[in-house]
C-alpha cells in the first residue's frame, strides 16, 4: 500500500556541486513506518552521499530521479522545510559552532518547526521543560546545554547531542550517519539506547555504518549494501552478520563480474 | 577648490566670534593649527598613505554649516534618553551636535574626585588643568589637517576628570546627538585625564537625527596616568546620511591599563584612527573594534598602537561583518620602539563578507626595533561557515535565521569583551536587532536615506 510509505527514493543519482562528478548512480529504497533499515558498504560507496543528498546538502547537485517522504517530493524543499516535513540527519562529524549557545540553536529549530506549522513559538518555561526531558534520554548533561553548540564537546558527547537534537524535533526519519565511529562501547549503548528509545511505530531510522556492532543495538529489519553509487543486495539482519563475518570483498567481487559479463 | 578651503575662510571670517563663544587652551591652540592648515592646504584624499581607502577631502566635502555663532539649534534631547543602552546604570550627559548638556542627575549625582562638564567651560574655570592636556597628547605629526581642523574649530565638547586615587562607581554615559534641520558638520574635542590610579568608564553612544547628511568631526585625547584604569567604549549607532571621522589619542604611563572598544553599529561614512602610546612601563592596551556594515555603508579603521616603555602588553582585535554593498578597510601598526624591552603585543582582524558585492581591505603591520618581543599579527577574510548553515537549516533554522545567528556568534567574543556591566547583554540585544534589519533608533533617518 502507497500510504504505508514513509520513504521512497526511486532512481536517484546525484553529483559534487563543485566539479560534477557522480557519486550515487541511481539509488532506490524504499522505508516503511516502524522499520529500522541498515546502509553498509564500504569506503567510497556513496553511503555519506546519500544521506547529505536526501537533506538538501548543497555540496551535492541531484540530477536524476526522485524521493518523496510520506509523499511530499523532498527534493523541492529548502533542507529547513525538508527538516520540518520531518528528515533528520545525524551528522559522522556535528559542526562546531562558538558562539551560538545550545539553548538559543534549539529554541530557533523548535519554533522555526511550529511556525512551519502555523504553530505559536514555546514559552521560555515549556521549552526549557522539554529540553530537560529530551536531555534525560541520552544523559546529556546539563552543562553541555549551556555551551556553544558543538564546542569543545568529546567524540562521544558531540553524537549523543545529535541525538538529543533528535529527541527534541521527533523527527518522522531519522538517518543515522557513522553514529557509531568515535564511540567506546558505553557511549554507544547510551546513543543506541536513545534511539531505540524514539522508536515509534509511525517514524523510521536508516542506520549508516561500516561495523555489525552498532546493530547489535539498533536492531535492523533491512540490511542494505551500497557499493559503486546503487543500492546492490539487500536482506535481512543476517546480511550484517556475513558481512561481518566475510567482508565486502565477495559482494564487490559479485558486483563487478555482472558488469563485466553485461558488457 | 578642496574641501579645507571652505573651512579656513569660514574661520578667518568668524575667527573673533569663534574665540569668543571658546575659551583659554581651545583658543590658544588655533593659531598653530591655522599654520598647519594653510601650510599643508588639503585634506587627505584616497589612496595615500594611510588612506587607502578612504578619502577625508570627500567626507568635508560637502558645504557644511558650522555652528559659529553657537545658536541653538533645536534638539529632542528626549531622544538621549531613547539611546538603546540602559540609562539607570549610568550617569548621563548629553552632547547636542557640539555643545556640552548636562542632565539634571549628573549635576546631582557625580560624586567627588569626579568632574564632568563642557570643555568650553573647564577651559575658562580650571585653566590649568585643562592646558596642561589639551592638545598635547594629540600630536600633529599623526593627527596631520583632520586634527588641526578640528582644533581650530572645536568651541566646545566634553571634559572629564578623575582626581587621583578615585574610582569611580558608575560608568559616564556620554550621548552624542546629531540633529539639524541643515547640513551640519558637528566639530567635538573631548579630553580625559585619569589621574594616578583612578578608574573610570565611559560609554559613548553617538546618535543622529539628521534628516539631511552631518559629519561629526570629532577628537578624544585621553590622559591615563600611572595605574589609573581608563576603559572607553565608543559606540555608533547613526544613520546612513552621517559622515564621521574620529580620532583618539592617548597617552600611558606605568602599570596603566587602558581598553577601548570602538562599535560601529550602523553608520554612513566613518573613519576611525587611534593612536595610543604606552609611554610608561608594564602599561596594558586592550584596543578592540567591531563593524556591521550594509548597503553603501563605509568602516575605516586605523590604529597605532606604540609601546615604548618595558613589560607592556596589548591586545588588538576587530572584527567586520560586511553585508550589501557595504566596504571596509582595516590598517594597524604596531611599533615597539628601540629600547623598550619583553613587550607583548598582538593583533588580530577577522572579517566576514555576507555578499559578494561587499569589500574588506586589510593591513596589518608591525615594526619593532627591540629584541625580546612577543609579537604577532594577523588577518582573515572569509565568508560564512557553509557547513555550519548546513547543519542549522538541517535542524529546521531558515537559511536567513542561519546566517543572522552566525553573524551575531561572531561578534561575540567582542561582545563579551567589553568591559562595561551590563553593556555586554544589551549589546547582544542590539547586535541581534541589528542583523535582523529591525528598527534602530535612527530608523526615521534611515529609511529616509534608503537604509
Amino acid at each position: 500500500m502507497k500510504e504505508d510509505i514513509l520513504l521512497e527514493i526511486k532512481g536517484l543519482k546525484a553529483e559534487l556541486a563543485d566539479g560534477g562528478k557522480e557519486i550515487l548512480h541511481g539509488v532506490d529504497l524504499t522505508v516503511r513506518p516502524g522499520e529500522v533499515h541498515a546502509i553498509m558498504g564500504p569506503n567510497g560507496s556513496g553511503k555519506s552521499t546519500l544521506s547529505a543528498t536526501l537533506a538538501g546538502d548543497p555540496r551535492f547537485n541531484v540530477t536524476a530521479g526522485t524521493a518523496t517522504l510520506h509523499g511530499v517530493n523532498l527534493l523541492d524543499l529548502a533542507p529547513e522545510d525538508r527538516s520540518h516535513e520531518g528528515l533528520f540527519l545525524s551528522f559522522q562529524y556535528p559542526v562546531e559552532i562558538p558562539g551560538v549557545s545550545m539553548v538559543n540553536f534549539m529554541r530557533a529549530a523548535l519554533n522555526a518547526k511550529r511556525k512551519y506549522f502555523g504553530e505559536e513559538p514555546l514559552s521560555a518555561s515549556e521549552f526549557l521543560k522539554l529540553m530537560r526531558r529530551k536531555r534525560e534520554i541520552v544523559e546529556l548533561d546539563n552543562k553541555l546545554a549551556s555551551r556553544s553548540v558543538n564546542e569543545g564537546f568529546s567524540g562521544g558527547e558531540k553524537k549523543r547531542n545529535e541525538i538529543f537534537q533528535m529527541a527534541v524535533l521527533e523527527p518522522r526519519l531519522a538517518i543515522l550517519d557513522e553514529t557509531d565511529s568515535g564511540l567506546d562501547i558505553d557511549a554507544l549503548r547510551v546513543v543506541a539506547g536513545g534511539v531505540n528509545k524514539l522508536r515509534t511505530p509511525d517514524n523510521a531510522a536508516i542506520v549508516i555504518t561500516h561495523y555489525q556492532r552498532l546493530l547489535d543495538y539498533i536492531k535492523p529489519d533491512v540490511v542494505h549494501v551500497l557499493y559503486k553509487g546503487r543500492i546492490v543486495r539487500s536482506g535481512g539482519p543476517e546480511l550484517a552478520l556475513e558481512l561481518e563475518e566475510k567482508g565486502y570483498d565477495w559482494i564487490k567481487e559479485e558486483v563487478d563480474n555482472q558488469k563485466d559479463s553485461a558488457i | 577648490m578642496n574641501a579645507l578651503d571652505q573651512y579656513i575662510d569660514l574661520y578667518e571670517a568668524n575667527a573673533a566670534t569663534v574665540s569668543a563663544h571658546s575659551a583659554g587652551a581651545l583658543n590658544a591652540a588655533r593659531a598653530d593649527a591655522l599654520e598647519l592648515l594653510k601650510r599643508v592646504g588639503r585634506l587627505p584624499h584616497k589612496g595615500e598613505e594611510g588612506y587607502e581607502k578612504t578619502s577625508v577631502d570627500d567626507m568635508f566635502a560637502p558645504d557644511y554649516g558650522v555652528n559659529i555663532g553657537r545658536v541653538d539649534i533645536p534638539v529632542d534631547l528626549a531622544a538621549v534618553f531613547h539611546c538603546g543602552v540602559p540609562t539607570a546604570s549610568t550617569w548621563l550627559g548629553a552632547v547636542a551636535n557640539d555643545k556640552f548638556v548636562p542632565t539634571e542627575s549628573l549635576l546631582r549625582n557625580i560624586p567627588e574626585g569626579v568632574t564632568v562638564m563642557s570643555l568650553a567651560a573647564a577651559a575658562a574655570e580650571m585653566p590649568d588643568v585643562v592646558e596642561k592636556y589639551y592638545g598635547r597628547i594629540a600630536s600633529e605629526e599623526r593627527g596631520g589637517t583632520p586634527l588641526a581642523l578640528n582644533t581650530l574649530l572645536a568651541q566646545d565638547g566634553v571634559f572629564i576628570h578623575v582626581c587621583r586615587g578615585v574610582k569611580a562607581a558608575k560608568p559616564m554615559q556620554i550621548v552624542n546627538l546629531l540633529s539639524s534641520p541643515v547640513p551640519l558638520m558637528a566639530v567635538r574635542r573631548v579630553l580625559v585625564v585619569a589621574e594616578e590610579d583612578s578608574d573610570i568608564s565611559i560609554l559613548f553612544c553617538d546618535h543622529s537625527r539628521c534628516e539631511i547628511k552631518c559629519l561629526a568631526s570629532q577628537v578624544i585625547e585621553i590622559y591615563a596616568g600611572k595605574g589609573a584604569h581608563v576603559n572607553v567604549c565608543d559606540m555608533e549607532e547613526s544613520s546612513s546620511g552621517t559622515s564621521r571621522f574620529s580620532q583618539l589619542f592617548a597617552e600611558q604611563h606605568d602599570g596603566s591599563e587602558l581598553k577601548i572598544n570602538g562599535l560601529t553599529l550602523l553608520n554612513g561614512i566613518t573613519r576611525n584612527e587611534y593612536y595610543i602610546v604606552q609611554k610608561g612601563s608594564r602599561a596594558v592596551t586592550t584596543l578592540d573594534g567591531m563593524a556591521i556594515g550594509n548597503g553603501e555603508q563605509h568602516i575605516d579603521n586605523f590604529s597605532e598602537l606604540s609601546h615604548s616603555g618595558d613589560h607592556g602588553r596589548s591586545n588588538q582585535l576587530f572584527k567586520y561583518v560586511l553585508d550589501g554593498s557595504s566596504s571596509g578597510a582595516f590598517a594597524g601598526t604596531i611599533t615597539v620602539e628601540s629600547g623598550a624591552r619583553f613587550n607583548e603585543a598582538y593583533q588580530s582582524n577577522r572579517n566576514i563578507l555576507a555578499s559578494r558585492e561587499a569589500r574588506m581591505h586589510t593591513k596589518p603591520q608591525l615594526l619593532i626595533f627591540n629584541d625580546d618581543v612577543k609579537c604577532s599579527h594577523g588577518a582573515t577574510t572569509g565568508q560564512l561557515d557553509q557547513n555550519a548553515l548546513f547543519y542549522m537549516r538541517q535542524r529546521g533554522i531558515p537559511l536567513a535565521e542561519a546566517r543572522m545567528m552566525l553573524m551575531q556568534a561572531f561578534m561575540m567574543d567582542i561582545i563579551d569583551n567589553v568591559g562595561i556591566d551590563g553593556l555586554s547583554e544589551r549589546l547582544r540585544h542590539l547586535v541581534e536587532r541589528r542583523f535582523r534589519g529591525e528598527e534602530m533608533m535612527c530608523a526615521d533617518c534611515n529609511a529616509k536615506h534608503g537604509v
